[in-house]
């Protein structure tokens, strides 16, 4: 079976004061259904801009090169009328603030409502029992009392539940979740976590998880890519990225954490440098400047992302498993 | 007496027609000289209310605040004292403390000028050492905040902070908007400022992993109230109080393990109409008959070790929560993704 979404040489080109600008520069990936597929990666990294192209949610002036086929659709020359008809029904999104993604002003039954009404054509009655199921689905208490609710009756995790719920009004096939936990307390976040994973292993929900945190990324995510500077420097099976990481990028995220297990006044390792803004990314190698494995071709060859070992792919020709720390 | 001394502190917000709320409704803690305190806890749970209270920018409903032997009066009209201003604050957005319009060299140098540290003339070569002393080269004193990445402005910050050459510089949340590699520098960079300059840190986070790594102790806040204080190694390695254990069982670990981290059942109350007893009982796993009723005080268990839970008994030992039986029908266990109590 082919794969549900299938991205090639997915490039994007924003508009800004100096010209336009390559914040995407051609990346591939596949995602299967009932996977979690990761993308992680510090901010500009372009992890946002490049679900948002898939979605035809770039702001003006954005230009799209590449592919995307979403169940044999190609989205990326797809009309706005068509789109339409995708987004919010088969693929559906959340986004990282429940307080600015949910509309102050509309009742949770209005905005849970909505998407039934427009794609399935459900009338009022329908809609509101499938809106009562939904909030049952990602256990908000009291469904039937939420509906007449607005969104700052509800606190921080409930409202993204509520935001959860609204993309999964249609029973879309890929959920795109943008940092859905990054505004939310660990214990929280944790609740967030194991809906997303129940959710999944119900219903062959394939989701795209957008973060830079690779603890959220070890928990749910069975694929990983880590991008940096606009490319995806190395891809794998989570665990196998995370345990063993051959991006010298990776294995400098990884460093930095606060590790639970390391020894008291062990100062966290962190990258030197600052990733560079998309205007000014360095020739070769985007990473080589901060890089310590970095060689003399690394300032001027840019790595192609190629398959090392089992289903891993690295962009890097220092593979720093072989090099003596 | 300790450098910064909070005694009981309660902050109460008042409006008209409303309940007022008490955001922090008793709380007690001290920072030393060189010591890195870290106040930790979920989102609205009194911390920042508490931090503002500890610099003055809050007068405390009851309480008091005691800074060099003396009492923190609240921020009024006046400019502070000389002496007040060794206790000094850095907020948690470096993009909105910053002033955008004015050059970094100017903002860092008003400290001195205001509180006649430095001669005019020496002025510059101070922001110099400054701008060194948190990783920055001498020539960002020219430029301005947005020519700085979120870890550099908030490196800025701290060097505008300590331009007052303060003895207590407290901390709202520093870290939290960083990156991970800006925010494991910047937290090396505060645990050595600390260590080299023997200025004492209270740190605010929600983040107990990073907290962990740069913090001596470590005070745990839930409800507006310190439920347990520890030497930070000790607070991780056995955490006493139920609410530390949830919390500290919630943080994913980034090692490839597929490790789901066990959420909390509920939410954090609303303040304006906390639970009886215990203020955690709704949401604690172990919770028995005298939680319902009676708050249990935040009292030494073991040396160094305050915990406000009735499991524990001065004297009897570090015992984990998890090494007592959780009463069936009680509240729900921790770690499903069951319907949430309110």
């Amino acid at each position: 079976m082919s794969p549900l979404l299938s991205v090639n040489g997915l490039e994007v080109r924003l508009p800004t004061t100096s010209g336009q600008v390559t914040v995407v520069e051609g990346i591939d990936y596949e995602v299967e259904r009932g996977q979690v597929f990761g993308i992680a990666g510090e901010s500009g990294s372009g992890k946002t801009i490049s679900v948002l192209a898939l979605l035809g949610l770039l702001p003006g002036g954005a230009e799209v090169g590449g592919s995307a086929r979403f169940d044999g659709k190609e989205l990326l020359t797809l009309g706005r009328r068509s789109l339409r008809e995708i987004r919010g029904n088969e693929i559906a999104m959340v986004f990282q603030d429940p307080m600015t993604s949910l509309h102050p002003m509309m009742t949770i039954e209005r905005q849970l409502t909505e998407h039934v009404r427009y794609h399935l054509g459900f009338d009022a009655k329908r809609a509101r029992a499938r809106a009562v199921e939904l909030l049952h689905e990602v256990r908000i208490p009291d469904p039937t009392g939420a509906l007449g609710a607005y969104p700052h009756q509800f606190s921080g995790g409930m409202r993204q539940r509520i935001a959860i719920a609204i993309a999964l009004a249609c029973g879309p096939r890929l959920l795109i979740a943008d940092e859905p936990t990054t505004a939310l307390d660990v214990t929280v976040q944790a609740g967030i976590l194991r809906l997303l994973d129940r959710l999944r292993r119900q219903s062959g929900l394939a989701v795209i998880m957008i973060t830079h945190d690779l603890g959220v990324m070890s928990s749910i995510a069975d694929w990983l890519s880590v991008m940096y500077a606009g490319k995806i420097v190395e891809s794998g099976p989570t665990a196998g990225v995370l345990a063993q990481p051959r991006h010298p990028y990776t294995a400098g995220l990884l460093a930095a954490l606060p590790h639970p297990e390391a020894a008291e006044d062990t100062p966290l390792i962190s990258i030197s440098g600052a990733p560079p803004s998309p205007q000014a990314r360095p020739a070769g190698c985007a990473f080589h400047p901060r890089c310590r494995y970095a060689i003399e071709s690394c300032a001027t060859e840019v790595p192609d992302l190629l398959r090392v070992g089992d289903s891993r792919r690295l962009a890097c020709p220092v593979d720093p498993l072989l090099v003596p720390a | 007496m300790s450098l910064l001394e909070l005694r009981e502190v309660e902050v109460e917000y008042r409006r008209a027609g409303r309940i007022p709320v008490r955001a922090v409704a008793g709380a007690s803690l001290s920072v030393e000289a060189g010591q890195v305190v870290g106040l930790v806890g979920e989102t609205g749970c009194g911390k920042s209310t508490l931090a503002r209270a500890a610099v003055g920018l809050l007068a405390p409903t009851a309480g008091s605040v005691w800074f060099e032997g003396r009492q923190v009066r609240p921020l009024g009209r006046r400019a502070r004292s000389r002496d007040d201003a060794r206790l000094q604050m850095v907020f948690q957005n470096p993009f909105s403390s910053l002033n955008p319009r004015r050059r970094v060299g100017d903002q860092i140098a008003d400290a001195m000028a205001i509180l006649g540290l430095a001669p005019a003339d020496q002025r510059r070569d101070r922001v110099s050492n400054l701008l060194e002393q948190v990783g920055l080269p001498r020539s960002a004193a020219q430029r301005f905040p947005h020519q700085y990445s979120g870890g550099q402005r908030q490196r800025i910050a701290i060097a505008r902070a300590l331009a007052a050459e303060p003895s207590v510089i407290v901390l709202d949340e520093p870290l939290s908007s960083l990156d991970a590699s800006a925010q494991a520098q910047v937290a090396n960079l505060l645990k050595s400022l600390a260590r080299e300059l023997q200025v004492g840190l209270l740190l605010i986070s929600h983040d107990l992993a990073i907290v962990r790594h740069i913090a001596d102790v470590v005070a745990v806040m839930y409800l507006g109230l310190v439920v347990e204080t520890a030497p930070t190694r000790r607070l991780w390695e056995a955490p006493m109080h139920p609410y530390t254990e949830a919390l500290i069982q919630a943080i994913p670990r980034a090692d490839g393990s597929g490790w789901l981290p066990e959420a909390l059942p509920g939410e954090v109350p609303d303040p304006a109409r906390p639970p009886a007893g215990c203020r955690f009982h709704p949401r604690c796993p172990y919770a028995f008959d005298r939680c319902l009723t009676d708050p249990p005080p935040l009292i030494e268990i073991v040396e160094l070790r305050r915990v406000a839970c009735w499991l524990h008994e001065p004297g009897a030992g570090e015992r984990a929560p998890s090494q007592f039986a959780r009463p069936t029908g009680g509240a729900a266990s921790a770690g499903g993704d069951q319907i949430d109590r309110v």
